[in-house]
């Protein structure tokens, strides 16, 4: 999974400046689709000149380098909220509330207090309070196979939405763990151990992305997690499409 | 210089990888084949991406023969791409894109009803050639452009070829890996990125071989093999690899059979599933499409992850208990768990084969079902079929005619329904569970067919035998809903006990 979500971050960030010259309005398609007059796509991407493209992914330039472990700066402290193995996205965000649509500031909003709503009963502490819109927990502390299920973006977008920072699972379901990074919402990181199982809702912990660490302050303990790797900058910049922005691989938002 | 292939590339010439090789000399030829081996997963995505070859966990800027969206994620992806590429952007394709509502369709949702009108207003705006509008809810028949349930629709519409990519804003778009393309869902971010550059940044998936043989007993139908495996590997087992189905067995079913195999690759993890093509997915194509497409097919030397290999004659109808699609049990062993409502529709199970398949069972019957059974086509083809196609052995008769005598609710307007609950007045959703005198609150970790002891069940009036394809708390509607996944044979063989029931029951 980091292997993936370095080349997502490679991909975009290979190119400092763009080859082609791009026009101020991002109206015209062509600045960014390459019709075959133009640089193709795939070039602007793996970006050297003169040789041939690679199937395989070029070392990254060392501005790369830098900027991906500049931007791992982050510290999360907060309050966590723990859940168990194959958390769904029905319990994430239950079908019914899919007709909210998450690019509408509005129903955002809305979609955040839904949040982890469908988990069952059993969990009685809930993530979010009656008649609240926002979680007081920031960090949720997860199994294995987090996000399972549909590939409802609107799973990691109500996390976000709901004020949670990042996730700590054991393990992801690809298409949750893919839309965590495109939309930028919520970190999701991965932990070495079970530590779903040493942690219970309501410790306040810490991580600090740039130690892949995480602190439970209440037990004392200490764990180590999977560094974000290329993935980190993405979602510091608010996801694929601002990262795109923000390295130049594709202009920056007309009026 | 062409690549050793298991199989000749159906259409005649090599495909654009083949172009790429520069070597002449013999000996490099056979080194060079021998190292570009790929399976078709592989081959696809290389072939897609402009690129000789590609081996798994290399990323890839992947050529995108078709997106579809619905009206769930279609306005999220719509305001996406508009956001990102400019109110005025026109999409890449307006013919690569296929626009279909299927999910909240018939409901008095304001919000639901608003989504549709959205997809409409993009579609006028961007000139869509393939949108399956619906205007008039009351009746679904009046709209003539309206399909149904869009992985059902894709395929119907001749919008699914070999060799081809396609992405849907849907986790079931692994269904169409049956035409042996690529095929996976994606979120709204990567569809609003889809839709403005045409490509979408992949990683290439390592393949698990699933090698299926053996004669298919009369009682078994794909949703019992593909239940099986997920049991067999968990519903993470496939986590981020594609799945190859092949063998004697799976090249014995048809093209809605083979649908239903791929179509829950995603709840083992699976990122997508794929069916060589042959005969019978080009007599299917036949008609329906007029676009030229190249199959392609995984070489001799290819590597698999793994290779499972199931002898088919020798398993057993199943079931997927409550709440996990990997809780695989015998239907047999479930025959204690009283049921309330039997579901029989969605992508996984409303095709015409499955209704066919359910009418087998009622037919082989003769009697009425014990609790209410809900049945809801796919789509308005699936619907007309129902209602025109004679059950062989029948003596004429049509599936909803041999439901209507067996007490089955009448088939319902075509969508995806309440497979994944919806609106709260979706048709069958499963709703508030009704009053009962001893409470029961499961545990979510612990699943059992031992729910009842002396032939009732404890507690919530709220156990559904369904031929969908997930069994998650809430997934139908109430949280508390206790849903058996099974194949179109368990389920009707259950609605007729009122209990779980092992088809071959009413079939041998």
């Amino acid at each position: 999974m980091a292997a993936f979500s370095c080349s997502l971050g490679r991909a975009f960030a290979a190119v400092s400046k763009p080859k082609h010259s791009l026009p101020s309005q991002i109206n015209d398609r062509s600045s960014f689709i390459s019709p075959s007059s133009q640089v193709p796509l795939k070039q602007s991407i793996i970006f050297r000149k003169t040789r041939s493209i690679s199937p395989k992914t070029t070392k990254i330039s060392c501005n790369l380098e830098a900027s991906a472990s500049s931007t791992s700066a982050k510290t999360f402290h907060g309050l966590c909220y723990v859940v168990g193995d194959n958390i769904d996205t029905d319990q994430i965000i239950p079908a019914e509330y899919l007709t909210l649509v998450p690019s509408n500031p509005d129903e955002y909003e809305k979609l955040g207090s839904y949040a982890l709503i469908g988990l069952p009963s059993t969990y009685t502490t809930r993530f979010i309070e009656p008649n609240q819109m926002k979680t007081k927990y920031s960090i949720v502390i997860g199994g294995d196979n987090f996000g399972c299920g549909s590939s409802r973006e609107h799973a990691p977008v109500a996390l976000g939405a709901a004020g949670a920072v990042a996730v700590v699972a054991e393990s992801y379901a690809r298409i949750f763990f893919r839309n965590s990074v495109a939309t930028g919402e919520i970190y999701p990181l991965e932990s070495e151990v079970r530590i779903c199982e040493e942690c219970k809702t309501g410790d306040t912990v810490t991580i600090v992305l740039a130690e892949s660490k995480l602190i439970n302050h209440t037990t004392g303990k200490e764990y180590k997690l999977k560094p974000i790797g290329d993935a980190g900058p993405v979602i510091d910049a608010g996801g694929i499409f601002a990262y795109a922005r923000k390295t130049g691989m594709i202009p920056s938002q007309a009026a | 210089m062409q690549e050793t292939s298991s199989q000749e590339d159906r259409l005649g010439h090599g495909s654009a990888a083949d172009t790429a090789h520069t070597c002449h000399d013999r000996l490099s030829w056979v080194f060079f084949s021998v190292k570009t081996a790929m399976t078709m997963t592989e081959k696809i995505l290389a072939r897609a991406s402009e690129k000789p070859s590609l081996v798994p966990g290399e990323n890839a800027w992947v050529n995108v023969d078709i997106l579809m969206t619905h009206d769930v994620c279609g306005p999220g992806s719509i305001g996406i791409f508009k956001r990102e590429f400019g109110q005025n952007s026109k999409v890449w394709d307006r013919e690569k894109v296929v626009i279909i509502p299927d999910h909240y369709i018939f409901t008095a949702d304001e919000r639901a009803n608003r989504n549709v009108d959205i997809l409409r207003d993009f579609c006028k705006e961007q000139d869509i050639k393939y949108f399956y509008d619906i205007t008039d809810l009351s009746n679904f028949k009046v709209n003539p452009d309206y399909k149904g349930v869009c992985h059902i629709a894709l395929a119907q519409e001749g919008h699914c070829r070999p060799g081809e990519v396609l992405l849907g804003t849907d986790s079931h778009t692994c269904t169409a890996g049956a035409f042996g393309q690529f095929a996976t869902g994606i979120g709204n971010t990567d569809a609003g990125f889809v839709l403005g550059a045409g490509k979408i940044l992949l990683k290439v998936p390592p393949t698990l071989r699933f090698v299926l043989d053996g004669e298919m007993p009369d009682y078994l139908l794909a949703k019992d093999l593909i239940l099986q495996i997920i049991g067999e590997i968990s519903v993470a087992g496939a986590t981020y690899k594609a799945m190859e189905f092949v063998g004697s067995t799976v090249e014995s079913l048809n093209m809605e059979e083979r649908m239903t195999l791929c179509n829950m690759v995603v709840e083992a993890g699976g990122k997508n599933g794929v069916v060589p093509a042959d005969s019978t997915t080009f007599k299917y194509l036949e008609g329906k499409t007029s676009l030229p497409y190249e199959p392609v097919y995984s070489d001799q030397s290819a590597r698999f992850v793994s290779e499972y290999r199931f002898d088919v004659s020798k398993l057993e109808p199943l079931v997927a208990k409550p709440h996990s699609p990997d809780n695989r049990a015998l239907a047999r062993e479930c025959k204690n768990v009283k049921i309330d409502r039997v579901y029989i529709g969605s992508c996984t199970g409303g095709k015409t084969e499955d209704f066919l398949a359910a009418a087998k069972v009622f037919l082989a019957s003769g009697k009425k079902v014990k609790v209410p059974t809900f049945l809801v086509p796919a789509t308005q083809k699936v619907w007309m079929d129902v209602y025109t196609m004679e059950v062989p052995g029948s003596g004429g008769k049509t599936c909803s005619q041999i439901f209507e005598e067996a007490g089955c609710d009448t088939p319902a307007s075509p969508s995806c329904g309440a497979c994944l609950g919806g609106p709260k007045d979706t048709y069958a959703r499963m709703n508030e569970p009704q009053a009962s005198e001893i409470p029961f609150t499961p545990h979510p970790y612990t699943y059992s067919c031992e729910i009842s002891t002396d032939g009732f069940s404890l507690g919530f009036d709220n156990v559904c035998v369904s031929t969908t394809n997930r069994n998650f708390p809430g997934r139908m509607g109430n949280k508390e809903g206790q849903i058996y996944l099974a194949s179109p044979y368990t389920a009707a063989a259950s609605a007729l006990t009122g209990y779980v029931t092992d088809p071959r029951e009413f079939l041998q």
